[in-house]
């Protein structure tokens, strides 16, 4: 799981100068109990775009 | 009694409707002209274009919810304006031609004392040969535009799937098919549907997807890229879309002008003037947009379309379009109020509007071809846009001419995008991104142009929860059910 992602840079190709996620960034991606707190952030901050912008 | 028409029943256009027959009432009279029977939730094709949502579950039928809500709706699409009206009398109307079966081809002339064109894009698949044709969609590509794209764009691809589990490679190209499209956020959306039903079907390793793009760099979007809080940093979004290519395992070609299409096979030019080939077995390429060509007719029965519309057909409307050369360009170049210069009682909202000039920097090839996204007018802008507008109109007919005109300008506003992979509420993930302002504006905000507060991106199932939340959400607000007045834009 490490490696994912990893695997597919090529050197000097076109993603070679990109990042790619570590299993930690994977893992919170999907942790129900992370994201259900980022889901509320999102919609926070989402909703104070939508009401700056009326 | 004021009479207000609107052309167009989309996000826009229908927002405006809407809100002007509830603020309106039985007093003055809302009149949507619109060439489709039913309304679509646009964003949500991709879901359809990939099998997992039904064209029934993106669309519904409009007669019924414009007859709830007390607005004549003819289904019709608008051929011309007389905002002078004509010899014989001073009052201003469209001409629009009927797309009702049994009634198809009929014309009639509508008055109105203020008009709001919210007409969005003409696919403009003619531009690029083998793209298609002025009737639409050609042979060798699919699109995602409308929901009876989506349909086949998914046929198409259930047909590679069965190839693939015969052991048939397959290529995938996805991307915007000439120099001066827009939209580029909605192909990003489907590649990555499309890589995560490969997966899901079992035959990723069988296929090469690759993005072909007009974007000088990855994560452009037509809005010159942006840069978004993430681990402590400002991070630009191409290292953000390049680093997900590179996770989902998906090539990209950039600064791309596709000039012809053939079966199998797209020709292109890059930014550097070399010219390219490209193969595939499917591709789903983003037509440029235009304005639907309305006429505009004077009293004398010239044509001042010129006047009206700017070369590529969408509506002028109070924005800076001298501002020259990119150098120049200032926020406040973009439009607050979208009334047309010229006559003061049509508005134009939504992709319909003509804007001031691009948001990414204007590029071209040394063979002088340009290359460069043209501005995208998303969904959150297009109603935002759609109901100031409506309120003005709204103002002007219950307070007076002279009530002041609602501002909704794009360097003031934000957008909320999110870019699902996959439908499944714990196996799909989505970026969900907001940007704010939509236009940057490097005076108020030095350096990236933008708030970085407000402006960021992350990958997860929270965005992907929000992305199923909006749709059901939009499609409520759309059928006017109730509360839909308190659901944002
Ligand atoms: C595949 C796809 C995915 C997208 N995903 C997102 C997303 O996730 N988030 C987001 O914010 N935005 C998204 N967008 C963009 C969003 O759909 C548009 O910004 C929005 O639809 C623009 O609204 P509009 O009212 O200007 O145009 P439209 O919604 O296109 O409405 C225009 C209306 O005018 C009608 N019309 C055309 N010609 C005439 C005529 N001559 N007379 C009268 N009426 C006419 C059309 O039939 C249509 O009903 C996506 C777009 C596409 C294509």
């Amino acid at each position: 799981m490490s490696k994912y992602g990893e695997k597919n840079i090529r050197a000097y190709g076109n993603n070679f100068t990109t990042m790619t996620p570590g299993p930690v960034a994977k893992f919170l991606r999907t942790n129900l109990i992370f994201q259900a707190i980022r889901f509320i952030i999102i919609n926070i901050k989402m909703l104070v775009v939508v009401s700056k912008s009326h | 009694m004021a009479r207000l028409v609107v052309l167009g029943g989309g996000v826009s256009g229908h927002t405006a409707a809407t809100f002007a027959a509830e603020w309106l009432g039985s007093a003055h009279e809302v009149v949507v002209v619109t060439p489709n029977a039913k309304w679509n939730w646009i964003p949500s094709n991709i879901w359809v274009g990939v099998g997992q949502m039904t064209k029934e579950e993106v669309t519904f039928d409009l007669a019924p919810v414009y007859a709830k809500a007390g607005i004549k709706y003819h289904q019709a699409k608008a051929l011309g304006i007389h905002p002078e009206g004509n010899e014989t009398s001073d009052k201003p109307y469209v001409v629009i031609e009927s797309t009702e079966a049994g009634k198809a081809g009929q014309i009639e002339n509508i008055e109105y004392d203020y008009l709001i064109n919210a007409t969005g894009p003409k696919l403009n698949f003619a531009a690029t040969p083998g793209l298609g044709d002025a009737n639409g969609l050609g042979e060798f590509t699919v699109s995602v535009c409308t929901a009876d794209h989506a349909v086949h764009a998914n046929e198409e691809l259930h047909k590679c799937i069965e190839k693939m589990k015969k052991g048939e490679r397959q290529k995938f190209l996805i991307g915007t098919g000439h120099g001066m499209c827009t939209c580029q956020g909605a192909a990003f959306e489907y590649i990555f549907n499309i890589e995560h039903e490969l997966n899901k079907a079992g035959v990723r390793d069988m296929a090469d997807i690759k993005w072909i793009s007009n974007e000088s760099f990855l994560g452009d979007f037509g809005v010159g890229g942006l840069h978004m809080k993430a681990m402590g940093f400002a991070v630009s979004s191409k290292i953000f879309a390049e680093s997900l290519f590179a996770e989902r395992d998906v090539d990209w070609i950039i600064g791309a002008h596709v000039n012809k299409v053939e079966k199998g096979k797209v020709h292109y030019e890059l930014l550097d003037g070399s010219m390219g080939e490209e193969e595939f077995d499917f591709s789903m390429l983003i037509p440029p947009f235009a304005g639907v060509g309305l006429k505009a007719i004077n009293k004398a029965g010239e044509d001042i379309t010129a006047t009206i519309f700017a070369p590529n057909g969408f509506m002028k409307v109070d924005a800076n379009y001298a501002a020259g050369a990119y150098e120049n360009w200032k926020a406040s170049d973009w439009p607050s109020t979208y009334q047309n210069p010229t006559y003061g009682n049509m508005f134009a909202c939504g992709i319909a509007f003509a804007p001031p000039h691009p948001i990414s920097k204007p590029m071209s090839s040394p063979n002088g071809t340009p290359i460069n996204p043209t501005p995208p007018r998303t969904g959150m802008p297009s109603g935002i846009m759609g109901k100031a507008v409506a309120h003005s109109v709204c103002d002007r007919i219950l307070i007076g001419p002279d009530a002041p005109l609602h501002e909704a300008s794009m360097a003031h506003m934000g957008a909320a995008c999110v870019a699902s992979a996959g439908k499944g509420l714990f196996t799909g993930t989505a970026a969900a991104m907001t940007i704010y302002p939509v236009v940057p504006d490097f005076e108020k905000y030095p350096g990236t142009g933008r708030d970085t507060e407000y402006t960021f991106g992350e990958i997860g199932l929270a965005g992907h929860w929000i992305k199923h939340i909006l749709h059901h959400l939009f499609i409520w607000k759309a059928k006017l059910k109730p509360g839909w007045t308190l659901i944002p834009e």
